[in-house]
């Protein structure tokens, strides 16, 4: 399935929010997804389903000023 | 005097140190609780950004004590828009209802848009955020951002990094003297004494990174800091003595052994 994440597009061989969390290899506890400018939360990540198309923000807190 | 009961107030919550901090620069996540255990800042900014494959994936939040209030900002927006979105996303995520404000388009000087700004803080007042613009000074513009339910305005001393400390000085002194809203000096506050200067005018609080992330041991800057803003909000207190320019004698001008 074709999706922009982070502002590239990709085809992966996933069906779920979860699963792109698992196949990219990211540690789930300070990732915020944002799923077509609507965050999802991490409870939800396992019954999200992406379509073809979808646009995902894969973010994170950091230093900043 | 400085009392316990010199508070500062915004959005609710009570700040009884006016020392705010960043998490930028930092050569080490580890260094981030021990600066705020030694400076008492209560209050720190976190910046929201695309995951890096490469970086590391430490938890920033996770070495920020509870007990400090997140302030994240919306660095990296272009335009109001894409302010109010980082805003959402903070809050959202469970940072809570603070947000500075920073809408930054000239990449050299990293002059903060105040157009653009003044409009984040409109929509985002609206929506319950306590709203902490990022700003050059203008009166102007400091009384339009009240007008719009900002809870505090941010002014920067000098350009972001430069640690060159008060350059805006007398422009921030206007915002001082006619703001009803807290004014904080942010961004270039370089050295203690200068945070000292800031908070000897007025100034309700300062937000120093650079300067202590940067500094060889943060952690005692941060501590240095503290000591700075301590003395010069007990010097605001105390009312400064007047300027003079010509002297006037401490010691008796009288009674001299050979008169």
């Amino acid at each position: 399935m074709e999706l922009i994440v982070n502002g590239t597009a990709e085809t992966v061989p996933i069906r779920t929010i979860a699963e792109l969390v698992a196949y990219k290899g990211l540690a789930s506890g300070a990732l915020i997804v944002e799923l077509n400018q609507r965050i999802v939360k991490q409870e939800q990540w396992p019954q999200t389903r992406l379509q073809a198309g979808d646009r995902l923000e894969l973010l994170s807190f950091v230093g900043g000023g | 005097m400085m009392t316990d009961d010199d508070v500062l107030q915004l959005g609710g919550a009570c700040f009884t140190n006016r020392l705010f901090t960043g998490t930028g620069k930092f050569a080490a996540n580890a260094q981030i609780p021990k600066m705020l255990a030694a400076s008492g800042s209560q209050m720190i900014t976190v910046a929201l950004r695309r995951i890096d494959p490469q970086a590391g994936q430490g938890n920033i939040l996770a070495y920020i004590p509870k007990e400090v209030t997140l302030l994240p900002n919306t660095s990296g927006a272009r335009t109001a828009e894409q302010a109010v979105r980082i805003a959402r996303i903070a809050r959202e995520a469970g940072c809570g209802d603070f947000i500075k404000i920073e809408v930054i388009t000239d990449m050299k000087y990293l002059m903060p848009d105040n157009w653009e700004t003044l409009k984040a803080t409109e929509m985002l007042a609206k929506e319950g955020f306590v709203v902490l613009p990022y700003v050059l000074p203008d009166l102007p513009l400091a009384k339009r951002l009240e007008n719009s339910g900002a809870a505090a305005v941010m002014p920067l001393g000098s350009p972001i990094g430069t640690n060159r400390g008060l350059e805006t000085k007398p422009l921030i002194e206007m915002l001082i003297e006619n703001c009803t809203v807290p004014v904080v000096v942010d961004a270039g506050i370089g050295r203690p004494s200068q945070a000292a200067a800031a908070m000897e005018i007025g100034a309700d609080a300062v937000l120093v990174n650079t300067a202590i992330a940067t500094a060889v041991d943060p952690e005692t800057m941060g501590r240095a800091f503290d000591l700075a803003v301590k003395a010069g909000r007990t010097a605001y207190l105390a009312r400064l003595a007047e300027e003079s320019s010509l002297a006037r004698a401490s010691s008796p001008l009288t009674g001299f052994l050979d008169d």
